[in-house]
């Protein structure tokens, strides 16, 4: 038997994937480039690949104006704080509609997604006074609560349908074994339901750090996430191609870059039940 | 199965969740209800008055309604096609063995991660712009004429756009879903010599029927209120051939300052995305039941 | 509204409690314009000569600015101790009793050295509400050597006729030269400013004394076509998505054979860091139609403190600070005299150094030849050249200007624009009571 046939149709895969794969990949390739053009430079035609002087310039300018690093803890503290806190009330909801689901369970868990269809810009006048009556405009907190509640039914039906997934079997030789609850909880489920847990966790913090009305309507100084920072940068008088190019690194390279790191978790629990 | 006692405390589990998204629903609507009867503008303080049914009255024969009716529609049908057929093509390549698939993952996936006002602000300012983008520069490379996007095809582009950024989660949905499929299945088709295609049709597409309808779901929740694009990009124009409901809404509440009219249009909004979810909650409930 | 406040007032002490603490830090919202941009990169001056007042920035978009700026006075949100807004805020807003007065400003402000058109569109009833920081009114730039090149000499004072056959001769598309370019993009501060200023020129106005709009007129219906015409023979292609800045832009690129906008343009379009047609650009007032109006506007970008501040003291300084004639010296010793903030004081047009300046004297006189409270050919019941100074103008002009919008991407005619924005303005009109 030839063994060592050449394999075309894998060469041809491969091309061809790395192909799509670039072409999806390139607008955000290009804005990084472009970030370290001069503004000449970023509108040059023919078009400039890597063949230019690169530059810190655009850089320096964001730096001088904002204040990046605040507007950057403000974007962690809100992502990670919502989903956290999202993630500690939707878990027992999400744990209870899975075992133990009664006749309501699905219409609940249908009526929570459809809070999420509520078009923003409707409610802002509404929740502006409320926030301003409660002193919460441009504090974290006031924002920590909008983008919980936002993202709360995404996370309550992602680890319902990832809950449900995990055999009812288990848990009932558990509880034959006498197990306790508490046991149950910890030995059991929890290393089953992590993966899942995770990868809520991931896009939901993702979600969050890219939510761009409530976080710019509601915030001015002290709250400002990234969001904010890009507001800005985005038409300015004059050339500004290179200096939007470089706040936009700023803005994701955080977020993609633990996008990339964790995406093998992200994508274990990303389901959402469509996988029997 | 459940006893009384588990269902007490499953009920105690989920009333937090419950209670906080109540509240978040019933208080601003209550109060967007109570601002829809009235003729409030944020720049007339002081003539509130009861005024009926009269902003319902114009928010719904605005002629602006029906295009952005329209537009919402084309919008979300537009990238929800873009998305599940560009997705399940993806997810199928990648599936593939191939040199580099973690890289070639890594470089799909990367939109996902993408603010949705950067992506709009590159592409409308750096590719899209008609004199000095990107495709600009290609179609003069090319000899043609620069094509000017957001005047020519603005929903389009839009569409393309909110596209680009939902195309890796659905990648990855099915992608997850079509690892999970029997290879087996397919060993044993292959066997009966059923064409690639076959395989596709009557294997593939089967098993991934369930993964497609939750990509839908997860993706008109999201589409519905589609918002910041459109401000970036076009802001609804030209004319209205790129305003959808939330844009009309939003032009309502805070260019024209008119609360009462802005929330007339933000409860018929709610009414519509409503009878939507009802529709959608049938197909997945259907699809999801077994 | 006075329920809501009702039902949460026990919150109010909370609030209350928060907001004490830092008492002497002020928050500024501002436009992303060159200007502004530039104070604040000035700012340690303000603060080394007032230790103890901390500023803090909120830059935005113009848009986006305003959105929010509007929704914070409005519903006494109190987020910013001062406003960036213009002179289509300050007379509706000082009315409603939303800004402090800035008539106690110390004698060194010295406020009588404001140019009179730009105090008067910031005063009411004879107080000051808001300080400019810049002035402008628009006009023609171009660029000499295309004008050469095309045998054509701009006059001082242009008509749109000659503008027309100008731009005409100086398009040479196959090298990306655009004989004129015009704002298109949709939205009240952007074409709707821009062709409502030009409609003045040509005899047309928003409203007849009775509130009923006049989009069905032939005034209108000329103007519009003018527009759309000159834009199809020589504009720049996406024109119906460029504004101010797009169309900076492409001046500074070269691309553009003349350009017709805010006079403030002029030193970024000779700016040599900025501009690579810096020595190449001359100035004439903007165009008129032989009516008697020509097609300039006014506007200024000015500070303003909203009522209720707990920081009125410390917000005045740095009013006072920012629109002063120190802080243009400040800028002169700095970057130059071009680019110090124009078109707010007699004092700097009388300054011989500043006088240098290639477009100080026509900056001026256009400023001068603006007239708000009578701005078109036949009377009107409104104030403002480029606006209608009441609250609805900006929803119904950016409605407005998505349909001239709609019209220059070639979507629909210049007739259906105008008959739809005929039954928008109408509809709007009836709905806020205006006309019955």
């Amino acid at each position: 038997m030839a063994q060592k046939k050449i394999p075309y149709q894998k060469i041809a895969v491969t091309a061809f994937a790395w192909a799509v794969g670039m072409a999806i990949f390139f607008p955000i390739l290009w804005t990084f480039l472009t970030g370290f053009k001069t503004e000449a430079v970023a509108i040059a035609s023919p078009p400039v690949f890597f063949n230019f002087e690169w530059t810190l310039e655009n850089y320096d300018a964001v730096f001088e104006r904002a204040d990046y690093f605040r507007f950057f803890m403000n974007s962690v503290i809100i992502s990670v704080g919502s989903t956290v806190l999202g993630l500690l009330i939707a878990i027992p909801a999400a744990w209870a509609m899975a075992f133990v689901p009664g006749k309501q369970t699905k219409n609940i868990l249908m009526w929570m997604l459809s809070t999420k269809m509520l078009p923003p810009v409707g409610v802002l006048v509404p929740i502006y006074l409320l926030f301003r009556d409660f002193g919460m405009l441009d504090t974290r907190f006031g924002l920590l609560f909008v983008l919980t509640l936002i993202n709360l039914p995404i996370i309550v039906w992602m680890l319902y349908t990832y809950f449900r997934e995990i055999p009812v079997e288990i848990l009932e030789a558990a509880r034959m074994d006498g197990a306790p609850l508490l046991n149950e909880v910890v030995h059991i489920l929890t290393p089953m339901a992590l993966p899942g847990i995770a990868s809520t966790l991931l896009l939901n913090i993702i979600l969050a750090w890219n939510e761009a009305f409530w976080t710019i309507n509601l915030t001015t100084v002290d709250a400002a996430p990234l969001t904010a920072f890009i507001a800005s940068f985005s038409s300015p008088e004059g050339l500004f191609y290179a200096k939007l190019s470089a706040a936009s690194t700023m803005a994701i390279a955080p977020i993609l870059i633990m996008g990339w790191f964790c995406q093998k978790q992200l994508v274990r629990g990303l389901t959402f039940g469509a996988v029997k | 199965m459940a006893t009384d006692h588990s269902r007490i405390t499953a009920r105690f589990m989920i009333s937090p969740a419950v209670f906080l998204l109540l509240g978040w629903m019933i208080v601003p609507l209550s109060m967007t209800i109570y601002f829809s009867f009235l003729n409030y503008n944020l720049l007339s303080p002081g003539l509130e008055e009861w005024i009926g049914l009269t902003n319902y009255e114009f928010f719904l024969t605005d002629p602006a309604f029906f295009e952005a009716l329209a537009n919402t529609l084309q919008l979300v049908l537009g990238v929800l096609f873009l998305t599940v057929c560009g997705g399940v093509g993806l997810a199928v390549l990648l599936d593939q063995p191939m040199w580099g698939q973690g890289i070639v993952r890594i470089l799909v996936i990367a939109p996902f991660f993408i603010m949705p006002t950067v992506s709009a602000l590159v592409w409308k300012n750096m590719f899209m712009n008609p004199v000095n983008g990107l495709f600009a520069h290609l179609a003069k490379g090319l000899g043609l004429e620069a094509f000017d996007f957001f005047g020519q095809a603005p929903l389009l582009s839009i569409t393309f756009i909110v596209a680009w950024q939902w195309l890796p989660f659905a990648t990855l949905i099915f992608l997850t879903a079509l690892q999970s499929l029997d290879k087996e299945q397919i060993e044993a088709a292959k066997m009966d010599g059923a064409r690639k295609f076959n395989r596709f049709y009557h294997i593939v597409l089967p098993h991934l029927s369930r993964a497609i309808t939750v990509v839908i779901l997860i993706l008109t929740i999201f589409l519905l209120s589609i918002f910041a694009e459109i401000l970036v990009t076009t802001n609804g124009g030209p004319g209205y051939a790129s305003t959808n409901i939330t844009y009309l809404v939003y032009a309502q509440s805070l260019l024209q300052f008119d609360v009462g009219g802005g929330s007339a249009g933000g409860i018929v909004a709610v009414v519509l995305a409503n009878i939507v979810a009802v529709f959608l909650m049938r197909m997945i409930g259907k699809n999801l039941e077994n | 509204m006075k329920r809501i406040t009702q039902i949460f007032c026990a919150a109010a002490v909370v609030s209350l409690a928060s907001g004490a603490a830092f008492a002497q830090s002020l928050t500024i919202a501002t436009v992303n314009n060159g200007d502004m941009i530039r104070m604040q990169k000035l700012t340690s001056d303000f603060t080394e000569k007032n230790p103890g007042i901390e500023l803090n920035w909120v830059t935005l978009e113009e848009n986006v600015l305003r959105q929010r700026v509007t929704t914070d006075i409005a519903t006494k949100g109190g987020q910013y101790d001062i406003m960036t807004i213009g002179t289509y805020e300050v007379p509706i807003w000082a009315r409603e009793g939303w800004l402090v007065s800035l008539d106690d400003l110390p004698a060194s402000y010295d406020i009588d050295d404001l140019l009179p058109a730009i105090r008067g569109g910031l005063s009411v009833d004879g107080s000051l509400y808001a300080a400019p920081f810049y002035g402008e009114s628009s006009m023609v730039m171009y660029r000499t050597d295309l004008m050469e090149k095309a045998g054509l000499t701009m006059p001082d004072a242009p008509t749109w006729d000659f503008i027309r056959e100008a731009a005409k001769a100086m398009t040479d598309k196959d090298n990306e030269v655009y004989g004129v370019c015009l704002r298109g993009k949709a939205g009240w501060g952007e074409n709707a400013a821009f062709i409502t200023a030009m409609s003045n020129s040509f005899g047309a106005r928003w409203f007849d004394l009775d509130w009923n709009p006049q989009f069905d007129g032939n005034a209108w219906k000329e103007t519009l076509n003018f527009y759309l015409e000159m834009m199809e023979e020589s504009g720049p292609p996406g024109a119906s998505s460029n504004g101010f800045n797009e169309n900076l832009a492409l001046f500074q690129t070269g691309k553009c054979g003349m350009w017709i906008d805010a006079t403030v343009a002029a030193s970024f379009v000779t700016n040599p860091n900025d501009s690579q047609v810096h020595d190449r650009v001359g100035f004439a007032l903007a165009p008129d139609k032989g009516l008697g109006k020509r097609g300039n506007w006014l506007w200024a970008w000015s500070l303003a403190i909203p009522a209720g501040s707990q920081k009125v003291e410390a917000a005045k300084k740095f009013i006072n600070w920012a629109t002063s004639k120190d802080y243009l010296a400040l800028v002169a010793s700095k970057e130059g005299w071009a680019n110090v903030p124009p078109g707010t004081r007699t004092s700097l047009y009388e300054n011989p150094e500043y006088a240098k300046v290639p477009f100080a004297q026509m900056t001026l006189d256009s400023i001068n030849s603006a007239d708000p409270t009578n701005p078109a050919v036949d009377p009107v019941p409104y104030v403002g050249i480029q606006f209608v100074a009441i609250p609805e103008f900006q929803g119904i002009a950016t409605a407005v200007g998505q349909q001239f919008s709609a019209a220059l991407a070639g979507q629909i005619s210049a007739d259906v624009a105008l008959k739809n924005a005929q039954d928008l303005t109408e509809r709007a009109m009836k709905k806020a009571g205006y006309i019955k």
